[in-house]
């Protein structure tokens, strides 16, 4: 039964922006656990919002969004916030990091914030420390590279330290909102690969949200958010 | 303990402004402290000025005028007091001891006092202490023409024992007319006491009447009128007249009863005060300006700290991919706010810290020339507790001045939520 338990399932997710139209009007969506899925979005197609209600920042108007079979809405914002820190990983388009704090130190961010995580991470690794440095290692980021500022690592490194630190821990969700789109056509598949292959050591589910289409035939299942929302196919209409 | 530590690290990686922050409230922290130790000192000098003498007399005027005059030689008496009325007080029987006090003349603008050798051994400042001699002798009552030197007339002109003294007539810094025919001898030069009494010169009373003699209706004699100083020694130097005279007496108990009895006196129109009271009252009067300055200090705090919140409200608005990023690994929004106020708190507590170096340096290196220029003595001592109130104020006041970036980036990240594209 457990086993079974999709990682994201949305129902009649209803969402709009204060005195704005519908932005989102999702019927139904699921994520199975293990599984990698290409999300094509481009801008303007509700998106950023999506992953906001995703993150549990904010709360749709009606229908449910289950993440690991706990329904976000029976949750408080700092049990959401908590909720967050412990299952899912966040990988942005760009300038994840903050350019001030090590790499190290930027990888080891998400354990400041969850205990389970910290709990986790030992347990594979022995010390949170060990998990960020196997990490990195695995995502090709030599260990002279561990101590130095984040701002000063290139666009890719930048990237793939974001990666480790969306998995350290290992959450159940990764989400990706546009990770590659900084980065040139080589430099792109190498990340991808990289990062299905720490998914799947981790275990943990990819949402990789894009408007990138010659991306999506890397992935287990693709879905055009366009088509997933209704609220912008009556637009089209 | 980790959110100090980010909160640590993202002021570094903004130290420019961090530190001209620091460097301002440390200023203001100098300023206040340097205030309030100042007007703490000068309190406590100013109310040890003179001591252990119960009663001041002097003409009838006022009784700060009286007490500015005979004490800190600021201003002229408005009238003199008559010899006998001296002699008559003097033998009050409950009248222990009698200086008189003669004022009027002046040296490069330092004020000569014609007194007798008594004033040597009933004078007493600060807790009760003595004059002392740094060098030589005091002067005689039978030697019209020596001269006992306050320490900073000594050194600020640099005189020494055996130095010529011509007095001017007058209390002008410049004088026209000097006592050029009947210059003295400096015999004594007196340790530094913090009083106006190191901006003094000691004369007998003897010697300001033969420096007087000759003169006729205000003016001195010329021509064959005028007197040598060898013919004055030979003359009744006995004068008629004083300006001031201090009392001490047999009983506390009977200061009250006899400055009534000398104030109702038909013989000559006197006041006497009591020296304490009437410091009090000045002291009143000097407060206003004193606490003005507490005021202003005050207020250049609030600058420090009203710069402080400027420099973290403006910073908000370009970090807020930071919080982004923050909330994204899990941060609460509270989680932010309490960066925020722990970065207040830096700020000041690195301002207060410097600022108190600052003053300790300050103390360090101007404690000399204060006390020689302006006989003013800073120790350097530990905060007191009410500095250290004062300083705990200055810190609570940061972080509720911390509080309202943290209230607005509480709100900013509740708004952003995760979107860092901005």
């Amino acid at each position: 039964m457990t086993t079974s338990t999709p990682i994201i399932e949305l129902q009649n997710l209803r969402f709009a922006w204060p005195k704005q139209a519908t932005l989102l009007d999702i019927d139904t969506f699921r994520l199975e656990p293990g599984q990698s899925l290409f999300l094509k979005g481009p801008s303007g197609s509700g998106k950023t919002t999506l992953l906001g209600l995703l993150g549990g920042v904010q709360l749709a108007q009606s229908g449910s969004i289950h993440l690991l079979g706990q329904d976000l809405s029976q949750l408080s914002a700092s049990a959401r916030d908590r909720f967050r820190a412990d299952h899912s990983g966040f990988i942005f388009q760009q300038f994840n990091l903050l350019p001030f704090l090590s790499v190290l130190e930027n990888v080891l961010l998400p354990c400041q914030f969850s205990k389970r995580r910290t709990l986790r991470a030992i347990q594979r690794h022995g010390s949170i420390h060990a998990a960020a440095e196997t990490l990195l290692s695995h995502l090709g980021l030599a260990s002279e590279l561990h101590q130095q500022r984040a701002g000063e690592l290139s666009i890719g490194q930048q990237q793939r330290v974001a990666a480790a630190r969306a998995l350290i821990g290992q959450p159940k969700l990764v989400i990706a909102d546009e990770p590659t789109s900084a980065l040139d056509a080589d430099s792109r598949e190498v990340f991808l690969q990289l990062l299905f292959a720490e998914c799947q050591a981790a275990g943990a589910s990819l949402l990789f949200v894009s408007h990138d289409q010659s991306l999506a035939t890397l992935f287990d299942r693709s879905i055009d958010l366009t088509q997933l929302n209704r609220a912008t196919r009556k637009q089209e209409i | 303990m980790h959110l100090l530590r980010i909160a640590l690290r993202s002021l570094n990686n903004r130290r420019f402004t961090a530190l001209l922050t620091i460097f301002a409230i440390a200023l203001s922290i100098t300023l206040l402290l340097a205030v309030e130790r100042v007007r703490t000192e000068t309190r406590a000098s100013f109310a040890s000025t003179i001591s252990s003498t119960d009663l001041i007399v002097g003409a009838r005027s006022g009784s700060v005028n009286l007490l500015l005059y005979s004490v800190f030689r600021i201003g002229n008496a408005t009238n003199n007091i008559r010899w006998s009325s001296f002699e008559h007080i003097a033998q009050h029987p409950q009248v222990k001891w009698a200086v008189p006090l003669s004022l009027g003349d002046s040296h490069h603008g330092y004020r000569v006092l014609g007194t007798s050798e008594d004033y040597f051994t009933h004078y007493q400042y600060g807790r009760k202490q003595h004059l002392k001699l740094r060098a030589g002798r005091i002067f005689s009552n039978q030697a019209p023409f020596e001269v006992v030197l306050g320490a900073e007339v000594a050194d600020a002109l640099n005189y020494q024992l055996g130095q010529e003294i011509v007095l001017a007539h007058g209390v002008a810094t410049i004088s026209l007319v000097k006592h050029d025919d009947k210059p003295f001898t400096a015999v004594g030069i007196l340790e530094r006491t913090g009083t106006p009494v190191d901006r003094t010169l000691h004369i007998a009373l003897a010697g300001m009447e033969a420096i007087h003699i000759d003169w006729q209706q205000g003016a001195p004699a010329y021509g064959n009128r005028k007197i040598s100083a060898e013919q004055a020694l030979q003359m009744d130097l006995q004068p008629k007249a004083i300006t001031a005279m201090l009392l001490g007496l047999n009983s506390k108990i009977a200061t009250f009863a006899l400055q009534r009895e000398i104030n109702q006196w038909r013989g000559e129109p006197l006041l006497a005060i009591l020296p304490g009271v009437a410091l009090q009252e000045l002291w009143s009067l000097m407060g206003t300006a004193e606490k003005a300055l507490f005021m202003v200090s005050l207020f250049v705090v609030l600058t420090g700290l009203i710069g402080m919140l400027t420099a973290i409200l403006t910073s908000l608005n370009e970090r807020r991919r930071e919080m982004a990023i923050l909330r994204s690994v899990g941060a609460r929004p509270w989680h932010i706010a309490s960066l925020l106020v722990l970065e207040a708190l830096t700020l000041a507590g690195a301002g207060i810290l410097l600022g108190v170096v600052l003053l300790y340096a300050g103390i360090a290196l101007a404690q000399a020339p204060l006390q020689s220029y302006y006989g003013l003595y800073l120790p350097l001592s530990a905060p007191t507790l009410y500095e250290w109130k004062l300083l705990a104020v200055v810190l609570l006041a940061a972080i509720l001045m911390g509080a309202i970036p943290a209230w607005r980036a509480y709100r900013q990240s509740l708004a952003d939520g995760l979107n860092i594209r901005l």
